[in-house]
């Protein structure tokens, strides 16, 4: 594959929606797209790979497989067909989760679609976070609930495992009503959080706040460089 | 203890708790550990019949991997309809390169079966591998009086090529009542269909097998029905709470899973007993109920 030299930089070819663009080797796929003049207006947010909106499907010559990243963090190649999908039509489910009845039937009633999975796999293989996608959908359909916000932990709902599957699941929404579920029934309650909520409704700490609001900047720096620190629990271990 | 590699299946994770909770106890009895397989999928619930379908082989055959990756040529299952669509899908593929060659072209991202997981069913662990007499040796509250009747259902026994007993007279599950204490009743429905899935469309025939069936087992003097399938379990006693609504002086029989029968008489936890078994227990063996 040859590549071109522009001012002395290495340059590589992109096609974008049936245009071919040179542009510099080694940039993201997102800032090789608005170097070749295409603007974002959906399909940006971060550009730290946290927020999942940068969806990207592509080709490489080739390959017939399509791979899917996120345009954010993928570095351009040479004879990439690039794709953005800004946006996933996924439905999602209705429910207020303090209403709901957090049995091991529930992922199934509100999301009875993820019983045609038919195993492929395509959903993980779609995955930019390199999550076991198929397995979490796999556990919900066996009603461990727990163990489907575990494998799913690290969605940042890009959505294209949805985009690929040939079930129609709604991988990410049911797995984020799963984390939610498992948050509010199921994560042991931390005690000493309890307390300290109460003590702030009860207004323990208003006054010294409001003390704080006024004090100079210079007193606020050796109050802060003053401050207790928690203790870490014995056993753990803790960086700082 | 001996390891054997698992396939649970969902239903066992979910609606047939009781019959993995019993399942695990009478095998750890017998010196057997369970070894759940770490990942695993639904097997596909129904066995693909189309010839060049591959694609409904990939779930399957994805758990024969998953065996394989735990470095096992077998997996042992409880469910029946689990161990059919298993053991259907390790004959289809095992052996046939070509079909090999496309499945795991298709699961680039797994390792390449082999072709050698063989797939068995918990009875014949039970039947073949540990045999009746030490199965027997190990009961410490014997069944004497308990009339069983077994109920097969289809998928152990049917297509022959998967029967893991003569499909038209088995005995494995008399084989097994009896070596527990028990006293194993004939009647003539034992290798009947429940009417499966078509309990979600076609209720009534569903309604009317169970009737059949177990009015049945009541005719022959059985106190309990035991199965492998929890399609069958959940038909049987699921319709049967019609049928003690609807048809008059019907009476419910309790329905459980064979490693419950087993867990009685091992007296190790056997999960949830239907209330009418354990008063029917408690009659038979009264001084040793106790405790
Ligand atoms: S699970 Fe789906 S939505 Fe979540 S990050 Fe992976 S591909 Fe995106
Ligand atoms: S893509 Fe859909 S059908 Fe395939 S494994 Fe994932 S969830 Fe199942
Ligand atoms: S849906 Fe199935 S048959 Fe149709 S193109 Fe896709 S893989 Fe082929
Ligand atoms: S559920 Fe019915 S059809 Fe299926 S194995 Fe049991 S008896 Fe047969
Ligand atoms: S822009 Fe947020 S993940 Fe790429």
């Amino acid at each position: 594959m040859a590549k071109d030299r522009e001012d002395g930089k290495e340059m590589v070819r992109i096609h974008v929606m049936g245009k071919t663009y040179s542009v510099p080797a080694g940039l993201t796929i997102m800032d090789a797209m608005e170097y070749a003049g295409y603007r974002f207006t959906r399909g940006a947010g971060c550009r730290s790979g946290f927020c999942g909106a940068c969806s990207t499907v592509y080709r490489r010559e080739g390959d017939y497989r399509l791979q899917f990243a996120l345009a954010c963090q993928t570095t351009v190649e040479d004879g990439m067909y690039l794709v953005q999908l800004p946006f996933t039509p996924a439905p999602r489910a209705k429910y207020d989760i303090t209403k709901i009845n957090p049995n091991e039937n529930v992922l199934l009633q509100y999301y009875p679609e993820i019983a045609r999975c038919v195993s492929c796999n395509t959903c993980t293989k779609a995955c930019p976070q390199d999550i076991q996608v198929m397995d979490y959908i796999q556990s919900a359909l066996r009603g461990d609930i727990a163990r489907t916000a575990e494998l799913s932990f690290d969605c940042i709902q890009c959505g294209l495992c949805s985009m690929r599957c040939p079930a129609d699941i709604k991988h990410y929404h049911m797995a984020q009503m799963a984390r939610r579920i498992y948050g509010r029934y199921m994560s042991p309650v931390p005690e000493h959080l309890e307390k300290r909520l109460q003590e702030i409704e009860e207004g323990k700490f208003d006054a010294e706040l409001d003390r704080l609001m006024h004090v100079s900047r210079k007193e606020l720096e050796a109050a802060y460089a003053a401050r207790v620190r928690e203790k870490a629990p014995a056993g753990s271990e803790r960086s700082e | 203890m001996e390891k054997l590699t698992y396939f649970p299946g969902c239903t066992l994770k979910d609606t047939a708790r009781d019959f993995e909770i019993s399942g695990m106890a009478v095998m750890e009895a017998l010196g057997y550990e369970l070894a759940e397989l770490e990942r695993w999928n639904c097997c596909g619930t129904v066995f693909s019949l189309t010839e060049d379908d591959l694609m409904h082989q990939v779930a399957p055959v994805r758990d024969l991997i998953r065996a394989q990756e735990a470095g096992s040529e077998e997996i042992v299952t409880l469910c029946s309809m689990c161990y059919a669509t298993l053991k259907r899908a390790s004959l289809f593929v095992n052996g046939n390169q070509e079909r090999l060659d496309k499945l795991n072209a298709f699961m680039n991202k797994e390792v390449d079966y082999e072709g050698k997981v063989n797939v068995v069913h918990l009875l014949e662990v039970l039947r073949d591998r540990i045999g009746w007499d030490a199965i027997e040796d190990r009961v410490s509250r014997p069944l004497d009086g308990l009339t069983v009747a077994p109920f097969y259902g289809c998928t152990l026994l049917r297509p022959k090529e998967i029967a893991i007993d003569d499909p038209e007279a088995p005995t494995v599950l008399q084989d097994l009542a009896a070596a527990v204490g028990a006293t194993p009743v004939d009647y003539p429905f034992a290798v009947e269909c429940c009417g499966a899935y078509q309990v979600v469309d076609h209720r009534d025939i569903v309604i009317e097998r169970t009737h059949r069936i177990m009015s049945a087992a009541r005719r022959a003097d059985a106190d309990v029905v035991v199965t492998s399938c929890p399609l069958c379990h959940y038909n049987l006693s699921d319709t049967q709470k019609e049928l003690v609504r609807t048809v008059p002086d019907y009476k419910e029989m309790p329905i459980i899973y064979f490693t419950q029968l087993m867990a009685l008489a091992f007296g190790v936890d056997a999960g949830k007993i239907p209330t009418a078994l354990r008063a029917k227990l408690k009659r038979l063996q009264p001084a040793k109920r106790e405790g």
